[in-house]
């Protein structure tokens, strides 16, 4: 049994070698000696640690076993790409523009450039990579950790497309960038591993949205690395939406880097995918530093949603904030990892982490762990986790007023998702999310979905 | 046929009897009192009547305008027209308390066949009530309850039971915790809402709340059982003698 394990893992491997093998031929501008070595370092690091298993502390409440025992193909060409009347529901209200990349490659037909404000750019890494290679190579790979992540050692092996975005000094950019990444069903698993690169240099402000669908069924692995360089006193806020069906693994990794006075706001948002890993990594690298890192997941069936958070810091006078609500029903298994590093000379470090959760079954479970490393001695770090269920109390007390049972269920959770929806800037990303929560909030507890757009004011509602 | 009616109810909570055959008839536009010393099962009868589901009636029947109370949800019974000011009104945090107000009155409002009202009408009928309980508009504007002062959670019950208009009102020592000025204001806005259609069940351990709400019937609720039955004269009694007596006279019975 455990042999045989041994060898699927190994057959494994060998797959993904004849990939890389092939990936590495056809890849665009693999006559750039950079970019080649850095995907040969992404690949010899992924060959040497293969996939990691729930021995490795950082997995011990995932298990990829799945991943690692399914013969992914990645997707070339001669697909059909989707219609635009299949993706229009999908998309995002009021974007200053649309990319779309199917099965991890940008689709132009399908995009929409839209009029950006001078200063900021816009495109397809692959088109990056082929006409001005220069500009990536002091930040593409830069930052996140090979060594570290096998997942982010294979997506680099297989870098070769997904969103550039560039704001300039001092540009701000007032509506969402728009990042949609949709996998089509085929006839074999496939795997895509989208890259991007967000760099916003000194004093800029842009919103950046990444959205994750997926049409059809079928099994597939996103497995996506998005490097985030915020500039000095930028101000960024970014958002990660995991929506793809059931059989769907997500892994995706945000590694922000954040310069002096940075303010950077990563919104994770997990309603789909059947197993998803998600890993938000900021580094607060220079003085002053603000960083919020705020996710609501939300699971039920047989969902498997792990939020794995490291936070470091190192400067000082920088404050991180960490606020993770989970809500997770059937038979759904959330995890939320709360690592916080305090390097050495990171005094006046203020870093908070909250993980709460709702279980709405008793086969629903969740493992919740704090993880704290501090190196500095004049800091300030908590951390609190709960977790609980609907209260009979404030369930009785709407019901008394009139308030059908799964109305009143429904309107508790979206309280308690609200608290991470406010925290969101109003707009259209925070819109488009709160539409999202309302569906998924009235899909699990069997409400109606047809309630009016009105109900947006449901918390919070002003009156004047 | 009387707005409610009570017969030989009895209830237990955890395998014990907290209710041991309770009879009481309410008609339209009276106002009844039940008092009682702590523990008499005043608030399980309160809360077995809005329909609270973790009581176990062994015994008896409720008929709330012919129909059977026991048999119904919580939010049917309050559809119907029951409503509990709570003793210990619930903080919700996240829900608006303006959104919650008009939620409770269109579920009310749809059972009842009446088109849903809208935020424009909604507001000059809601800043009308607020007026009459003397409370700040900006109370609307946050979440239920958190962060109320006592005094404002029970104004804010009194708040509900005026935007909901029910047939039945049980206040649930609506009157504990409360200063005099808030008192009088919650007095006053009950007083308001005194109608030949509508009853009201005052539950409570004092007899001050009674100065301002004067009661048709007082009935002494000692260990479960309706000891003693009178007029508004019989609160003013326990109030000098307390329920020492009622209790002593209980046991031995």
């Amino acid at each position: 049994m455990g042999n045989s394990k041994v060898a699927t893992a190994t057959q494994g491997l060998d797959n993904y070698t004849k990939s890389f093998r092939g990936f590495e031929q056809s890849a665009a501008s693999a006559e750039l000696a950079w970019l080649r070595k850095l995907r040969q370092d992404g690949f010899t690091r992924f060959s040497e640690v293969g996939f990691p298993t729930t021995r490795d502390e950082d997995w011990r409440f995932t298990n990829p076993a799945a991943i690692a025992q399914t013969a992914f193909r990645l997707v070339r060409d001669g697909h059909a790409p989707p219609s635009r009347k299949e993706l229009e529901p999908l998309y995002m209200a009021d974007a200053a523009c649309r990319l779309v990349f199917v099965d991890g490659r940008f689709a132009p037909e399908l995009s929409a450039l839209g009029r950006l404000p001078d200063r900021v750019t816009v495109s397809s890494l692959a088109e990056e990579i082929a006409n001005t290679p220069a500009t990536l190579e002091p930040h593409l790979g830069r930052y996140v950790d090979l060594q570290r992540d096998a997942f982010c050692a294979l997506n680099t092996a297989f870098l070769e497309d997904g969103a550039y975005v560039h704001i300039g000094k001092g540009a701000v950019v007032r509506d969402p960038i728009y990042l949609l990444f949709v996998s089509t069903a085929h006839e074999y698993p496939t795997v895509s591993h989208p890259r991007n690169l967000i760099v916003a240099e000194e004093n800029c402000e842009a919103t950046i949205v990444e959205d994750y669908v997926s049409l059809g069924g079928g099994q597939a692995l996103c497995n996506t690395v998005t490097e985030l360089v915020a500039g000095d006193s930028s101000v960024i806020s970014h958002y990660m939406i995991e929506r793809e069906h059931a059989q769907a693994f997500n892994v995706s990794t945000l590694r922000i880097q954040q310069g002096r006075a940075a303010e950077v706001a990563s919104h994770s948002v997990l309603v789909g995918g059947g197993l998803v890993r998600n890993n938000v990594h900021p580094v607060l690298a220079s003085d002053g530093c603000e960083c919020l890192i705020n996710g609501l997941f939300v699971g039920s069936g047989r969902q498997h949603l792990d939020n794995y958070m490291l936070v470091e810091h190192a400067a000082p006078h920088c404050s991180s904030r960490q606020f993770y609500n989970g809500i997770l029903d059937g038979h759904s298994h959330g995890v939320f990892h709360g690592r916080i590093i305090v390097h050495k000379d990171a005094q006046k470090t203020d870093a908070k982490q909250t993980n709460r959760n709702l279980l709405l079954s008793d086969n629903a479970q969740i493992d919740t762990k704090p993880q704290l490393e501090i190196y500095a001695d004049d800091v300030k770090c908590t951390h609190g986790a709960t977790i609980g269920q609907i209260e009979e109390d404030a369930l009785f007390y709407l019901r008394s007023r009139g308030i059908d049972e799964v109305s009143a269920r429904r309107l508790l959770l979206l309280a308690f998702a609200s608290e991470c929806l406010d925290r969101m800037k109003e707009g259209p990303a925070r819109t488009h999310v709160e539409d999202l929560i309302h569906h998924t909030l009235a899909r699990i507890t069997g409400a109606s979905q047809d309630f009016a757009r009105g109900e947006q004011l449901a918390v919070g509602e002003e009156i004047r | 046929m009387s707005l409610l009616e009570i017969k030989n109810l009895h209830v237990q909570v955890d395998g014990r009897e907290i209710l041991k055959g309770i009879n009481l008839q309410l008609d339209g536009g009276e106002v009844h009192s039940i008092m009682g010393p702590n523990g008499s099962g005043k608030s399980t009868l309160a809360q077995v009547l809005a329909r609270r589901e973790s009581y176990t009636i062994t015994d008896g029947e409720v008929l709330f305008n012919g129909k059977d109370l026991l048999a119904m949800k919580p939010e049917e019974a309050a559809c119907d027209g029951v409503f509990l000011a709570f003793q210990y009104p619930v903080e919700i945090p996240g829900i608006s308390n303006a959104y919650f107000l008009r939620s409770a009155l269109n579920a009310v409002r749809k059972y009842r066949g009446l088109d849903e009202m809208d935020a424009m009408d909604f507001l000059p009928m809601l800043r009308e009530k607020l007026k009459l309980l003397e409370m700040d508009d900006k109370l609307l504007n946050r979440s239920v309850n958190e962060a109320f002062s006592g005094g404002e959670k029970k104004r804010n019950e009194i708040l509900q039971m005026a935007v909901l208009e029910p047939r039945l009102a049980i206040l649930d020592e609506t009157d504990s915790g409360l200063d005099i000025d808030a008192l009088r204001i919650v007095a006053q806005g009950v007083t308001s809402m005194r109608s030949p259609e509508r009853a009201i069940l005052v539950v409570t351990h004092y007899q001050r709340l009674l100065n301002y709400i004067v009661p048709d019937r007082v009935h002494v609720l000692v260990d479960g059982r309706i000891v003693r039955s009178g007029g508004p004269e019989l609160a003013l009694q326990l109030e000098e003698t307390g329920y020492s007596t009622m209790e002593a006279a209980a046991r031995t019975a």
